[in-house]
């Protein structure tokens, strides 16, 4: 079997290399230079980090990208949770209503943007605005967006998570006396921590990479106040001259901030497996 | 006490209803204005269509012709569903050899896989357009590959992850048999391996069908797929975009993936699951 590398690995194996591997460490490589083409670059050293870090617009999405990904991550886990909780009570139509809830998640990010643009558009239009008027409105705009978008994901997520705690637990809580709200605070939740820790961090890391949404819905307006990071790193490769190098530093911090959470995540799930 | 009971669950059903409803609303109002007159839409996309904002197909028509939709529905089906077959076919055979043959070869290579897994886009998206521009990739035949090698991670990964929890034994007993390692292959492990194929099938597909910025980096404006031609519909024509098209090209992005969606529902929630929890 050993000799059939070239027929079941090479064409794969071929791909990735072209599509990252190449790319991957080319992109490393150029962090560290200034260039306005591949065939241009020269050797400045970490120059391009220390220029990222001084530019108001990277610092900006930087914190913009934080602050959203922090009110994301609670609002989505916390109304994904509830509707689970409210499906898994047998109610009438639980399979209707859980395929009109994960329906928007099949949506991509470009169309969710401009359908969110025309309604939060539309509703502002009374007010005689609109959503690049203020950082503010571009803000809770992605995050009713992201909110439609993830909260039927998560929750299939914890359904299925409710559905593997055995009955008798409850029953057990019931009979020893336990009011509805202790049997949920002492027995549901604790027995429900991997679920909610596998949609804090799919909830992370998607807030935190979105970019299709956010161009669509706002492109940075007003003023380049509401871009996230993978927006402001497109718009320095491709919207000003001379900055490509730059653009890359802030490609590989951005890299790092994702490693580092994929990281975090791994050693999360990994002791509490332990624990267990 | 009986009595409380049935009355909150009848409370949470009714709240479930309404937050259906609210669920429901974008879609509804994207379809609603596909069919109003291009100048009844901006302002007032709330409004219902009235005697003379109705305007039947015409969107559809007028929209698919000027902005080369058509042209743009036909590309991104034929990348989507050559990129997962593909995917599906190359991914399932390298993640066999890598499991059945141990060295430290494979193992470097398996490490390199579930390595690019969590490296954002953004990292590559510059120095990935030039290596692929530069090998002559960059048309619709050409990104079949490049998905192939974006995909390999997670397809890799996840067929890996079932393909270790299968017995030997049978490969074992067809090999003994005479059988190919080829013939092993397509004869015993596909066929085991289906569901998982299925469910990193369906992952792939959600995400090219929808991708953005590969194919407008890649293929740019003038081979576009359907992304990006609703992204230059609206950023392309400064101050005159035709709102009624725009809305109709929307719904046409929106329809094939829910109609597909309504028809394969239980693998796609499957798949989600599985990708989530192992991703």
């Amino acid at each position: 079997m050993k000799k059939y590398f070239p027929l079941f690995v090479l064409p794969t194996l071929l791909a990735f290399t072209a599509a990252f591997i190449i790319p991957f460490v080319m992109g490393i490589y150029l962090s560290f230079n200034r260039f306005t083409t591949v065939g241009n670059a020269k050797w400045v050293g970490f120059d391009n980090y220390v220029r990222a870090f001084s530019n108001s617009d990277f610092l900006n999405a930087l914190w913009f990208t934080a602050l959203f990904t922090a009110v994301s991550v609670i609002t989505v886990n916390v109304f994904a949770f509830l509707i689970a909780l409210a499906l898994t009570k047998a109610l009438r139509g639980t399979n209707i209503f859980r395929t009109i809830f994960f329906m928007p998640n099949l949506i991509g990010g470009i169309v969710l943007g401009y359908i969110w643009n025309l309604i939060i558009n539309g509703v502002l239009s009374y007010f005689g605005v609109d959503i690049s008027y203020s950082a503010k409105y571009g803000f809770w705009g992605l995050v009713i967006l992201t909110n439609w978008q993830l909260i039927g994901y998560m929750m299939v997520i914890y359904i299925a998570g409710l559905q593997n705690i055995p009955k008798e637990l409850g029953e057990a809580a019931q009979i020893d006396g336990a009011s509805s709200r202790q049997a949920l605070r002492h027995v549901t939740i604790p027995m429900l921590m991997p679920s909610v820790t596998i949609c804090t961090f799919l909830t992370l890391t998607n807030s935190f990479k979105l970019f299709d949404q956010n161009l669509a819905l706002t492109a940075g307006a007003p003023a380049r106040k509401t871009s996230m990071l993978a927006l402001d790193i497109y718009n320095t490769f491709y919207g000003r001259a001379g900055w490509q190098g730059v653009g890359q530093a802030k490609a590989v911090i951005f890299f790092i901030i994702v490693a580092l959470i994929a990281f975090a995540q791994l050693k999360f799930t990994g002791s509490k497996e332990v624990e267990n | 006490m009986e009595a409380r009971r049935k009355f909150g669950s009848t409370s949470i059903f009714i709240l479930m209803i309404m937050l259906s409803v609210l669920f429901l609303f974008p879609i509804f109002i994207i379809f609603m204005n596909s069919f109003k007159t291009r100048f009844s839409i901006m302002g007032s996309p709330f409004r219902l269509p009235t005697a003379e904002t109705f305007a039947g197909f015409e969107n559809y028509v007028t929209g698919i012709k000027s902005a080369g939709i058509g042209g743009a529905f036909l590309r991104s089906l034929f990348i989507t569903v050559f990129s997962v077959l593909i995917i599906a076919l190359l991914c399932s055979m390298t993640a066999w050899y890598l499991v059945r043959v141990k060295n430290k070869l494979t193992k470097a290579i398996y490490s390199l896989f579930v390595f690019s897994m969590i490296v954002p886009f953004q990292m590559v998206m510059y120095t990935m357009t030039y290596v692929v521009t530069k090998i002559r990739f960059n048309n619709p035949i050409g990104i079949v590959f490049v998905y192939l090698g974006f995909g390999a991670g997670l397809s890799v990964f996840m067929l890996s992850g079932f393909i270790k929890s299968v017995p030997i034994d049978l490969e074992e007993a067809a090999e003994i048999d005479g059988c190919t390692p080829l013939q092993t292959f397509f004869r015993i492990v596909l066929p085991i391996l289906k569901p998982t194929v299925i469910t990193v099938t369906i992952l792939n597909a959600m995400w090219i069908w929808n991708d953005y910025l590969l194919p407008y980096l890649i293929l740019g404006t003038q081979k576009k797929t359907l992304p990006v031609a609703i992204q230059i519909a609206m950023q392309g024509a400064y101050g005159s975009v035709n709102w009624g098209g725009f809305m109709a090209m929307l719904v046409l992005a929106i329809v094939p993936i829910i109609i597909f969606y309504l028809f394969s529902q239980k693998y796609i929630i499957e798949g989600v699951i599985a990708g989530a929890v192992k991703g």
